[in-house]
C-alpha cells in the first residue's frame, strides 16, 4: 500500500479514535433536541381557533345583527350550488337563472357579502386542482359582475379537491364535486 | 486508547441480554432490484435487545431503501471490538461489514458504537460512539447509516433528514414531521380544515403550507421547534403553493388577488408580493431552480397544463415539458440535474423524471395516482405520494425507478409529503 492512502487511513483512524474517545462531546453535535420527541410536541399548536363570526363584531347593534343574519342566508329559493362539466369552467345555461337570483339579491342588499367557493373532483394534483377550482369560482364571479354586482361584495376562493360534496371515485361522485358554491357571510 | 475502550465495554457488557432480536422491526417495504448494489453484512448490534430500537435493523432498512445496498446478516456474533473472519464474510459475497454494540449505561442512557470494515481488504474504515437517551436511538441509527453510506458511496447520506406530510382522519387534518423513513412522527399542526403543500425552508427550521382554517386557502410559515407561526399570504382570493427561495429569504406563492391564479414572490416575513408570471389562465406550483435564478411552474397558457421556466428577474418564458397533455408538480433536484413531475398517461397520474441536460423523460413508477414529488437533499431519491390497493401511501424511489420503498406512517389518508434539507451541522 502506497503512502497517500495509508496516510489517509491513518488520519481517519486517528480521527475515529479521537471522536470515539470524545464521544460525549461529539454527541453534542447531534441535533438531539430537534428529535427527542418533546421538541415538536412540547409546543403543540392547538387546533386553529374559530374565527370570530362577523355577527359578533356587530352584536352591539341588535338591528344590524338581525339584518346580517338575514343577509347570511342569501336569497331564498335559489340554488347555492353551480355544477360544471369535466375540465370545464363554463357556467351552463341551466344555472343562469340561479346566477340572476343571486345577482338581484346582492344588488338589493349592498351590505351582503358572498364567497364563491370553487371545487373540483379528486383527479389530478391538489395545487393544480386548487387553481382549477379558482377558475370555476372566478367564472361565477364574472357572471355576477356582468349582471352589475359590485366586486367589493364578492370574493372568489377555491378549495380544489379538498372538500368533496360526495365521497367516492366514480363519475356520479365526480359530477357532484365539480362545483362552485355561494357562501354568504 | 483501544484498551481503555475495551475495558469500558467489558464493564458495560453486564447489561447485554441477547444477541438476536426477538422480532423483525423493519417496516419499510422495499421492492425492486438494482443493478449496482453494494453487498454489506450487518451484524445485529451486540446488546441491542436491551434497547427499544435495534440499530442494525434501522441501518439495514435505511441502506436498502437507498437502492444502493443489499444487506445480509453475517450469522456470527460480532461487535465493534471483534476481529472479523473476513474469509467467511467474503464467502457471503459481502464487500463490507458493519458491527456494533448497544450498552445501557447506569444513568439510563445508551452507548451505541459501531465499526465499519472493508471486507475485501480487511481494512477498518472507522467507527464512532454515541451516548444518547432512548428516544434518540433511531436518530443515532440514522446517523450511522449516513456515515456508512458516505464512506461506501462517496455521497452524503440522507437518513437523518426529516420529511413533512399530512394525514386526514375523519375531519381531522394533521401536519406531521417525521424521520426520513416515516417513523418517529410528531404532529406540528392539527386542524378541522384541510392542510396542503407543506414546504421545508432551506434551513430546515420552518415549514410553509396552505391551511384552509379560515374558510379559504391562506399561506402560513410555521417554526417547527417552537410551534410559532405567521400568516405570509392572505390576500383576497386564494393563496397557495408556497415554495422557498434557496436563501430562505423569500417564497414563491400562487395568488388569485389580481384575477386568475398567478405566481408571485413574497418576503418570508410577509409584505407586498411581486408578480412574476403574466397570463390570462393558470400559473401555479412554482419552484426555484437550485441557483435561485429561475422558477419552474405549471401553466395552462398553451391549452393544457405544462411545465414552464422563466428567469426570476423577468425574461422569456420557456416551455419545458412537451409529451402528453398534463404535466404538473415540478420538483428540481438540489444538484440541478433533474426535474421530477407528474404526467398523466392514459388517465393515470405517474411520476416522471426529466434529465435537464438532454430533455429526456423517463416514467418511474407502476402506480397510477402519484402526486407531489420532492427530492432527497442528496438528489438520489424521490419522495412522493400515491395509492396502493386504494389506500394512500408515501413512497420513495431511486432515480432509475428500480428500487421503491413504502414508508412507515399512519395507516390511511397520508399525503402531501415534502423532503427536508440536510440538518445543519
Amino acid at each position: 500500500m502506497e503512502c497517500p492512502l495509508s496516510k489517509f487511513i491513518y488520519a481517519f483512524f486517528l480521527t475515529t479514535l479521537l471522536s470515539a474517545c470524545a464521544s460525549g462531546v461529539k454527541l453534542n453535535d447531534v441535533p438531539v433536541e430537534d428529535k427527542s420527541g418533546s421538541a415538536v410536541s412540547s409546543a403543540p399548536v392547538p387546533a386553529p381557533e374559530v374565527q370570530p363570526a362577523p355577527e359578533a363584531k356587530s352584536a352591539v347593534a341588535p338591528v344590524s345583527t338581525v339584518t346580517s343574519d338575514n343577509l347570511a342566508a342569501g336569497p331564498s329559493g335559489v340554488t347555492k350550488v353551480i355544477y360544471f362539466d369535466y375540465d370545464s369552467f363554463l357556467v351552463k345555461a341551466e344555472f343562469q337563472s340561479a346566477i340572476e337570483g343571486h345577482a338581484q339579491f346582492l344588488k338589493a342588499n349592498p351590505r351582503a357579502k358572498v364567497s364563491l367557493e370553487g371545487h373540483t373532483d379528486e383527479r389530478g394534483g391538489r395545487e393544480y386542482n386548487l387553481a382549477l377550482g379558482q377558475k370555476r369560482a372566478d367564472a361565477v364571479r364574472q357572471s355576477l359582475s356582468l349582471l352589475g354586482v359590485s366586486a367589493a361584495q364578492v370574493e372568489s376562493v377555491s378549495f380544489g379537491e379538498e372538500k368533496p360534496a360526495a365521497q367516492g371515485s366514480d363519475e356520479s361522485a365526480f359530477s357532484q364535486n365539480r362545483r362552485a358554491e355561494f357562501f354568504y357571510r | 486508547m483501544i484498551e481503555t475502550s475495551r475495558n469500558l465495554l467489558t464493564f458495560f457488557c453486564v447489561f447485554v441480554l441477547a444477541l438476536i432480536p426477538a422480532r423483525a422491526e423493519v417496516r419499510v417495504d422495499v421492492s425492486g432490484v438494482g443493478i449496482t448494489q453494494i453487498p454489506i453484512a450487518i451484524a445485529p448490534f451486540k446488546g441491542q435487545a436491551v434497547a427499544n430500537q435495534k440499530p442494525a435493523l434501522i441501518v439495514a432498512a435505511d441502506l436498502e431503501r437507498s437502492g444502493q445496498f443489499r444487506s445480509s446478516d453475517p450469522g456470527v456474533p460480532l461487535d465493534e471490538t471483534s476481529r472479523p473472519d473476513f474469509a467467511s464474510i467474503r464467502q457471503q459475497n459481502a464487500d463490507a461489514l458493519l458491527t456494533g454494540s448497544v450498552t445501557k449505561l447506569p444513568d439510563g442512557r445508551f452507548d451505541v458504537r459501531y465499526r465499519l470494515w472493508d471486507a475485501i481488504k480487511g481494512q477498518d474504515l472507522g467507527g464512532q460512539s454515541f451516548v444518547v437517551v432512548a428516544s434518540d436511538l433511531r436518530l443515532v441509527a440514522h446517523k450511522i447509516a449516513d456515515q456508512v453510506y458516505e464512506k461506501l458511496t462517496g455521497d452524503k447520506g440522507i437518513f437523518s433528514t426529516r420529511i413533512a406530510y399530512v394525514t386526514k382522519q375523519g375531519n381531522r387534518h394533521t401536519l406531521w414531521v417525521a424521520d426520513a423513513d416515516g417513523e418517529n412522527a410528531q404532529a406540528a399542526l392539527t386542524s378541522p380544515e384541510p392542510i396542503i403543500s407543506p414546504s421545508w425552508s432551506p434551513a430546515g427550521d420552518e415549514l410553509a403550507y396552505v391551511s384552509f382554517e379560515s374558510r379559504k386557502p391562506v399561506v402560513y410559515v410555521h417554526e417547527v421547534l417552537s410551534g410559532k407561526r405567521r400568516v405570509v399570504a392572505n390576500f383576497k382570493g386564494s393563496n397557495s403553493a408556497p415554495s422557498w427561495s434557496p436563501t430562505g429569504k423569500s417564497l414563491v406563492v400562487t395568488l388569485s388577488r389580481d384575477g386568475g391564479s398567478q405566481v408571485f414572490t413574497i418576503d418570508a416575513k410577509g409584505g407586498d408580493p411581486k408578480r412574476i408570471t403574466q397570463s390570462g389562465g393558470i400559473d401555479t406550483e412554482a419552484v426555484f431552480s437550485s441557483d435561485g435564478s429561475a422558477i419552474y411552474f405549471v401553466s395552462d397558457r398553451g391549452g393544457s397544463p405544462q411545465i414552464y421556466r422563466t428567469p426570476i428577474a423577468g425574461g422569456p418564458v420557456q416551455r419545458v415539458t412537451f409529451s402528453g397533455n398534463y404535466n404538473i408538480s415540478p420538483a428540481l433536484s438540489p444538484d440541478g440535474k433533474w426535474l421530477a413531475h407528474i404526467s398523466r398517461v392514459n388517465g393515470r397520474f405517474k411520476l416522471h423524471l426529466m434529465e435537464l441536460a438532454t430533455d429526456k423523460v423517463y416514467p418511474l413508477t407502476d402506480t397510477q395516482m402519484d402526486e407531489r414529488p420532492s427530492f432527497a437533499p442528496n438528489s438520489k431519491l424521490i419522495l412522493y405520494s400515491t395509492q396502493i390497493l386504494g389506500r394512500e401511501a408515501l413512497m420513495t424511489t431511486t432515480l432509475d425507478g428500480k428500487i421503491t420503498a413504502r414508508l412507515a406512517g399512519q395507516a390511511s389518508n397520508i399525503r402531501e409529503p415534502h423532503w427536508g434539507p440536510f440538518p445543519k451541522p
